[in-house]
């Protein structure tokens, strides 16, 4: 293709760190390469991996190894560090235990709805405002951006109270995946990270395709979207990663056991399960997350910047 | 199509009839030439698309946004019992709240997270990714422990550190006793209870603010050190006088978004301690869930909303305004 798309506004930036090329910092390499300057770096270098590691890898370790003992060593008073038998049996208890298949598939399916929904009704709209611009365009988009501005918890109550009874149609959502996915896809954070991307794509591009015939869907499709990949990834990981993090606005809207998240299940089994249980429910409701991260490690951290907070 | 057709996206100033609204076409079809009305009917077809591709959000954003936005200004100054119809009550709700000795204790105790955690969850993120900035070697390990938290769900965060927090065999104070120190007894003393909190918050979430932090490092020209460096600055004063200065938007920006989030704490008080002990740790979105989900008084519950929203509102509209105007 003759025109290169935009790249995404922080690849750059994430890019250029990641090469480990010296850059010039607060110390200078000339200090550095001097005894002093080397013992100096290598003391604090040594600090900050043990500070580190205690701090973020200790406490997983700790869960990861807490689920593994029995409840009268998780009782006693100095506490061993390692279990006295290294048995996974517990994982599998506490999975019966607490059924936590069920609630696993209920969060993936709330979290590839919302997902799914934000996609479908963020990405049309953002490229009907960026590309087609009808008239009063600028205001539905003022008017979408201007609920960035609402407090997330300042909406419970009256957002609860219309899923109770959503206008119009008179239907409860209470205890429906659809509570999660209806508000979660009037996001209008996506629709700005799109519409800025979408900004970028040179209009003659569009208008070629236009002249050999595509029409408005086609377009987007066939070519706005494969140049659109970047921001694509960073919307769906936030989609995803938001759904299964959530935790208040699942607490209020699925109610009824059979459907609940992980978390609110997690929350609502803490007060009667027998803590090795517990732990290992934490442990099994981690890994999801934790493996995509490790896996999409590049892309999450890419995403971290795209809102606009950047120097 | 026609080869001629504009463009939708070129926004034609010089042809009236075109920049003309669609009503125009049935009001005044006589007076507009031929050409034109082809272009008129082509721009209501390309309207209709528009509109054909934003009507799922229209309605999403309609239901489940804007709608409420207004259904929580006029719920606070009503009574419902989804019984009858709400009865207006006037200014009501927000006597009940100041009449609420909660009401104050919730906003010292969130204002106090909020507080705490600027100093903790503010400075540490900024001083760790100045020293990451200047280490050489795995970087990518660094990166990625500071950031392994933030990917666990809140919940599972929450009950892990209540575990931790145990005084008894928990991993904080089993550690501190090894050593030989008798740990507080964190969670359950009114005088620390908040402070763990703000602990557990920030080990949650400061990864994203670090690595956020480390990206505007890393965009600092190499040369404004050299030449501080050359005017005789010290490691201190190049910190002082290029460092900060450098990020200080993203300091900025960081800052108000984290009083926004800061005070809006929930999933920690509500699982780890539920307001107490002597409700040290009962925040505004506590109370607020008690009086719409306990108390089932929703009129009560959204004149909170709204003062809630009142405060945040001033932060978060400085906050997009900086935002959108750098970028």
């Amino acid at each position: 293709m003759a025109v290169q798309p935009p790249p995404a506004p922080t690849a750059g930036r994430i890019r250029r760190s990641t090469a480990d090329r010296p850059v010039r910092t607060l110390l200078s390499p000339w200090t550095l390469e001097r005894t002093r300057g080397r013992l100096a770096y290598w003391a604090v270098f040594t600090l900050v991996f043990v500070l580190f590691t205690a701090a973020f890898v200790t406490p997983l370790i700790w869960m990861v190894l807490g689920a593994m003992k029995t409840a009268p060593e998780l009782a006693q008073l100095p506490q061993a560090v390692l279990p006295e038998r290294f048995d996974l049996g517990t994982y599998g208890e506490a999975w019966d235990f607490m059924e936590l298949a069920g609630y696993f598939r209920n969060t993936v399916v709330v979290a590839a709805g919302a997902w799914l929904l934000q996609l479908a009704v963020c990405v049309p709209a953002a490229y009907a405002l960026s590309k087609l611009r009808p008239i009063l365009g600028r205001w539905i988009l003022a008017l979408m951006l201007a609920t960035l501005m609402l407090p997330a918890s300042a909406l419970l109550v009256p957002t609860y109270l219309t899923i109770t009874d959503v206008p119009l149609v008179e239907v409860n959502l209470v205890n429906s995946p659809a509570a999660i996915w209806l508000p979660a896809a009037a996001n209008a954070f996506n629709i700005y990270l799109l519409k800025r991307f979408f900004d970028q794509i040179p209009t003659e591009l569009l208008d070629a395709a236009r002249i050999d015939g595509a029409g408005n869907v086609t377009t987007m499709v066939r070519i706005v979207l494969p140049l659109s990949r970047p921001i694509l990834a960073v919307v769906s990981i936030f989609a995803i990663v938001a759904a299964w993090k959530d935790f208040i606005w699942p607490l209020l809207v699925l109610q009824d056991p059979a459907v609940q998240t992980l978390s609110v299940a997690l929350q609502r089994f803490e007060q009667d399960t027998p803590i090795n249980l517990m732990l290992a429910g934490l442990v099994l409701a981690s890994i999801p997350m934790v493996a995509a991260f490790l896996v999409f490690q590049r892309q999450i951290l890419a995403g971290l910047t795209a809102g606009g907070v950047k120097g | 199509m026609s080869p001629t057709a504009r463009s939708t996206t070129t926004r034609s100033t010089t042809a009236a009839p075109v920049a003309a609204g669609p009503d125009t076409s049935a009001a005044a079809p006589r007076h507009v030439p031929a050409r034109s009305t082809g272009r008129l009917r082509r721009r209501v077809l390309d309207n209709l698309t528009a509109y054909g591709f934003l009507c799922a959000a229209l309605v999403v954003f309609a239901l489940f946004s804007w709608y409420p936005v207004i259904r929580g200004v006029l719920l606070s100054f009503q009574q419902v019992n989804f019984v009858t119809d709400p009865v207006w009550v006037g200014w009501q709700n927000f006597e009940t709240l100041f009449a609420d000795p909660l009401f104050g204790v919730a906003w010292r105790n969130t204002l106090l997270f909020t507080g705490l955690a600027l100093v903790i969850g503010f400075a540490v993120p900024f001083a760790v990714a100045v020293v990451l900035n200047e280490l050489r070697h795995v970087k990518a390990y660094f990166r990625m422990v500071v950031y392994l938290p933030v990917m666990l769900p809140p919940v599972v965060v929450a009950i892990l550190w209540k575990w931790f927090y145990d005084p008894g065999p928990g991993l904080f104070n089993s550690a501190l006793r090894a050593v030989g120190i008798s740990g507080p007894s964190w969670l359950n003393d009114t005088s620390t209870s908040m402070l763990s909190l703000v602990i557990v918050a920030t080990w949650a979430s400061m990864g994203s603010a670090t690595l956020i932090y480390l990206a505007a490092l890393q965009t600092i020209p190499g040369e404004l050190y050299e030449a501080a460096e050359l005017d005789g600055a010290n490691l201190w004063q190049r910190l002082r006088h290029v460092t900060v200065p450098q990020t200080r938007f993203v300091l900025l920006v960081m800052m108000l978004m984290q009083i926004v989030a800061t005070m809006q704490v929930f999933t920690e008080p509500y699982i780890m301690t539920g307001g107490g002990p002597e409700d040290s740790t009962v925040t505004v979105l506590l109370l607020l869930y008690r009086y719409a989900f306990v108390y089932n008084d929703f009129g009560t519950a959204s004149a909170m909303s709204l003062l809630l929203f009142v405060v945040l509102g001033a932060f978060s509209a400085l906050y997009l305004r900086l935002t959108r105007t750098r970028s």
